[in-house]
C-alpha cells in the first residue's frame, strides 16, 4: 500500500500529460472560486448565527445568492484609482495576491489515486516530491501582494497596514516552518501523497496524535499567515481603515478579498493533508483501504477530505467569533519569543524520537 | 523529474490568466467619472494635511532582515529532516550543535532588544 503510493507510474505520453494538468488546474480554480463564494456566505451564516442573528437571508433561499450578487455588484462598481498611485504596482499587486494564492494549493492531494482512462491518477494538480519544499517557497511570496499593493497606494493607511501585515506574516512563517519540519520529520519525505501515506500505514498514526504541540503551532502560524482574527490586525478599523487595501475598489478589492479566503482553504487543506490523515477516514482499515476496494469507492476518500477541510475552516468562523483582535506588540512578542523557542524545542524532541528509533 | 513540475506551469498559466483578465476587466468595466476630491488619498474623509510618503518606524526592517537570517536556517533543516532515518543519531547530534550555535544568536538579539516592540 505504502509502496504503491511511492511509485505511481508517471504520465508517459506527453498530450496526456497536458490535457490532464489542463483540466486539473481549471477544476483546481472553479473549486476554489466556488469556495471563496460560499465561504463569505458561511461565514455571515456562521457569525451572524453566533451573535444571535440571522446573516443573509434576502437574496434566494438562506441567502444562497447572495455571494453572485456580491460579485456582481463589485464588478459593476466604479474602479477608483487615486491620482498619486504608482499605476502598474498598483495594478499587478491584486494579481499576484491571487496568483500566489491559487498556486498553493497545486500540491494538496484531495482523495486518493484513481485509475481513469487507463492510468492511476492523483486527485491534486501536481504531485512532485519536494511538495512542501515548494509551499514554503509560494507562502513566502504572498507577502509580495501586500507589500507592492500597500506601498504603491500611496496612502499612510495602506503603507502602515501593509507593513504591519507583512511584519506579521513573516515573524509566523518561520515558527510555521518549523512545525511542518517535524512532521517532515516523522514521514521521512517532503512529498504530500507520501506524508498522507506516512499517516496511514499502521493504523490510526495521524500527526495531530503524535505531533499535538506541531499542530497547535501550525494552527496559529496559519492563522497569523492568513491575516485572520484574531490576527487581523491589518484590518484593524479603528486605527488603520481597511489596512493595504484602503485604496483598492471594486473588482481589484474582490481580487485581494479572494486571495485572503483561497489561502483559508489552502492552509485548512494543509492542516487536514499534514496533521488530520488527508483523506483517509476515520476508522480506515476497518472500513475502507487504500488500494483492495473498487475504484470508484475510493471517491469516499474526498468526502473526508472535504469533512475535515470544511470542519477546520468552521474553527476559523468560530474563533473569530469568539477572540478579540490581539494588540501588535503582543502580537510580535508572541510570535518571536513564544511560538519561535517552541517550535524549535518540538522539532528538536521530534528528531531525538526520530533518530533513535 | 522534470515532467512533473509540468503541471505546475500549466497551473501558472491558467492561474496567471485569471489574474491578468480580472485586472484588465477593472479597466473596461463598471463607471468612470472622476473628481478631484474623489481621487484623493483616503485620509478618513478630511483634505489631505500632509504628503501620503512618508517614512516609517525602522522596526520593520530590522524585523525583515532577522527573517532573513531564521528562515535560510529553517530551509537547511528541511534536507536534513529527510534524512534523518539513514543519518542515525549522529545526524540528531550534529544538528543539535548548529541549533545551539543558532540560539546564541537568538539570546543575543533579545537581549540586545530587537524583538522588544515598545
Amino acid at each position: 500500500m505504502y509502496a504503491l503510493i511511492l511509485n505511481i507510474p508517471g504520465p508517459n505520453d506527453a498530450v496526456d500529460t497536458v490535457i490532464e494538468s489542463l483540466v486539473k488546474s481549471v477544476i483546481a480554480l472553479l473549486l476554489l472560486l466556488a469556495s471563496f463564494g460560499y465561504l463569505t456566505l458561511a461565514e455571515r451564516k456562521i457569525l451572524g448565527r453566533m451573535q444571535s442573528r440571522y446573516g443573509p437571508n434576502r437574496v434566494g433561499i438562506f441567502g444562497v445568492m447572495q455571494p453572485l450578487a456580491d460579485g456582481l455588484k463589485l464588478l459593476l462598481k466604479e474602479q477608483i484609482t487615486p491620482r498619486e498611485v504608482r499605476t502598474g504596482v498598483y495594478l499587478l499587486a491584486p494579481a499576484i495576491s491571487i496568483f500566489v494564492a491559487i498556486m498553493a494549493f497545486a500540491i494538496v492531494p484531495i482523495g486518493p489515486p484513481l485509475p481513469w482512462l487507463g492510468k492511476v491518477r492523483v486527485l491534486a494538480v501536481a504531485n512532485v516530491n519536494i511538495g512542501i519544499l515548494y509551499l514554503l517557497a509560494i507562502l513566502s511570496l504572498g507577502v509580495y501582494g501586500i507589500v507592492l499593493g500597500s506601498w504603491s497606494s500611496s496612502n499612510r493607511y495602506s503603507l502602515l497596514g501593509g507593513l504591519r501585515s507583512s511584519a506579521q506574516m513573516i515573524s509566523y512563517e518561520l515558527s510555521l516552518g518549523l512545525s511542518i519540519v517535524a512532521v517532515v520529520l516523522l514521514a521521512g519525505t517532503l512529498s504530500p501523497m507520501g506524508i498522507v501515506a506516512a499517516q496511514n500505514h499502521a493504523g490510526l498514526s495521524w500527526f495531530i496524535l503524535l505531533q499535538p504541540l506541531g499542530f497547535m503551532l501550525f494552527v496559529v502560524g496559519g492563522f497569523a499567515e492568513t491575516n485572520r482574527a484574531p490576527f487581523d490586525l491589518a484590518e484593524a478599523e479603528q486605527e488603520l481603515v481597511g489596512g493595504y487595501h484602503t485604496e483598492y475598489a471594486g473588482m481589484r478589492f474582490a481580487l485581494y478579498y479572494m486571495s485572503e479566503y483561497i489561502n483559508m482553504v489552502t492552509v485548512s487543506a494543509l492542516v487536514t493533508t499534514l496533521f488530520l490523515g488527508g483523506w483517509v477516514g476515520v476508522g480506515n482499515g476497518i472500513l475502507f483501504t487504500l488500494t483492495t476496494s473498487a475504484p470508484w469507492f475510493q471517491l469516499i476518500g474526498v468526502f473526508w477530505f472535504f469533512f475535515k477541510t470544511l470542519a477546520f475552516l468552521f474553527f476559523y468562523f468560530w474563533i473569530r467569533a469568539t477572540l478579540p483582535r490581539i494588540r501588535y506588540d503582543q502580537l510580535m512578542w508572541f510570535g518571536w519569543k513564544i511560538m519561535l523557542p517552541l517550535s524549535v524545542v518540538n522539532m528538536l524532541a521530534t528528531a531525538f524520537y526520530v533518530s533513535l528509533s | 523529474m522534470v515532467k512533473d513540475y509540468v503541471p505546475l506551469l500549466i497551473l501558472a498559466v491558467v492561474a496567471a490568466g485569471f489574474a491578468l483578465t480580472n485586472i484588465g476587466i477593472t479597466l473596461v468595466v463598471g463607471p468612470w467619472r472622476p473628481t478631484r476630491e474623489k481621487m484623493d488619498p483616503y485620509e478618513s474623509g478630511m483634505t489631505e494635511i500632509q504628503p501620503p510618503r512618508q517614512r516609517f518606524p525602522i522596526k520593520f526592517y530590522v524585523i525583515a532582515m532577522l527573517f532573513l537570517l531564521f528562515d535560510i536556517e529553517a530551509i537547511s533543516f528541511f534536507p536534513w529532516a529527510v534524512l534523518l532515518r539513514p543519518l542515525h543519531f549522529s545526524g540528531f547530534i550534529e544538528m543539535f550543535i548548529f541549533v545551539v550555535a543558532l540560539l546564541i544568536g537568538y539570546l543575543y538579539i533579545w537581549k540586545k532588544g530587537a524583538l522588544d516592540w515598545e
